[in-house]
């Protein structure tokens, strides 16, 4: 089984990246992008039955630091 | 004093710190990351500058889940002291030693400069080798400086007077300039600037020394 863990910058917290790409974007004539927030996607491999729980351990542990980062866990 | 200073794959001012701490008076020994206990009768923990485990995940990460950050943790618990210094303070930040978090440069840009450091607390170990509103000459090198915390965070910090050092010029977007914290028992510091870099003559600038010689003599009369 896999999962997708999709990590992200929490509102409110400064994604200087994510204005870097939209400066970036405006400066090519691509009007109309009024934000950018830049996150990362993790992908698992993980041995039959392990739980989401477990997945969200993960998250809490290492993956995502949640002073600043929010995460999203998708199972397939 | 004696001081254990960390090594982590990619830790680049290990030997660094562990000159400053020598040359105030200080024993120090290395302990490698895995680890997973610190040398008996230690007093101090350098927690160094570099690019632990390539930065991968976020900056230190990985080193705050290896084996000697739990003994490091253990030790900062039992009110044992802890030296957190650029690479080091995102470790201790990561682990949740000190609070708050340590975002990309506002600017986005890597900055390797001699900046202006505000003594805000001459009220630790560290700082009392100096005046509060002094200010001092420090290097800085990272790329991911940006201190984070929320507003209750940073409330705390402030009633508690533990915001050791604020940026006279702020490089990189840290809320409230801050440069380095201290935790609750003051015996926690966190910086991103690099004392020592600042601590010999041939270094170009000595104002780091006096963090050094302040706690080595704390620890040694202590």
């Amino acid at each position: 089984m896999k999962a997708t863990v999709h990590v992200m910058l929490k509102n409110g917290v400064l994604d200087p990246q994510g204005e870097a790409v939209r400066h970036a974007l405006g400066a090519l004539g691509f009007d109309g992008v009024e934000g950018v927030r830049q996150g990362k996607v993790i992908e698992l491999d993980l041995a039959d039955g392990t739980s989401e729980a477990d997945v969200t351990a993960m998250c809490e542990k290492l993956l995502a630091n949640t002073v600043i980062e929010s995460y999203r866990v998708d199972l397939s | 004093m004696k001081a254990a200073v960390v090594v982590f794959p990619g830790s680049n001012c290990d030997r660094d710190l562990a000159v400053a701490f020598r040359a105030a008076g200080a024993e120090v020994e290395m302990v490698w990351h895995k680890d997973t206990d610190l040398p008996a009768g230690i007093d101090m923990v350098g927690v160094p500058g570099g690019f632990s485990f390539g930065d991968y995940l976020r900056c230190g990460a990985i080193a705050a889940n290896s084996p000697i950050c739990r003994a490091v943790k253990g030790h900062a618990e039992r009110g044992g002291y802890v030296l957190g210094v650029c690479n080091g303070f995102q470790v201790l930040t990561e682990t949740g030693i000190l609070p708050g978090a340590l975002l990309r440069n506002s600017g986005l840009k890597y900055i390797c400069k001699t900046v202006g450091l505000r003594i805000e607390t001459s009220q630790s170990a560290y700082t009392e080798g100096y005046n509060a509103g002094d200010v001092i000459d420090i290097p800085i090198a990272h790329h991911d400086g940006n201190y984070f915390a929320d507003a209750a965070t940073l409330d705390t910090l402030r009633g508690e007077d533990r915001i050791a050092f604020t940026y006279t010029d702020n490089p990189n977007g840290s809320m409230g300039d801050i440069a380095g914290i201290l935790s609750e028992n003051r015996r926690v510091l966190g910086m991103m600037p690099h004392p020592e870099r600042a601590a010999d003559q041939g270094h170009g600038g000595t104002d780091g020394q006096a963090l050094f010689r302040a706690v080595a003599t704390q620890l040694t009369t202590a």
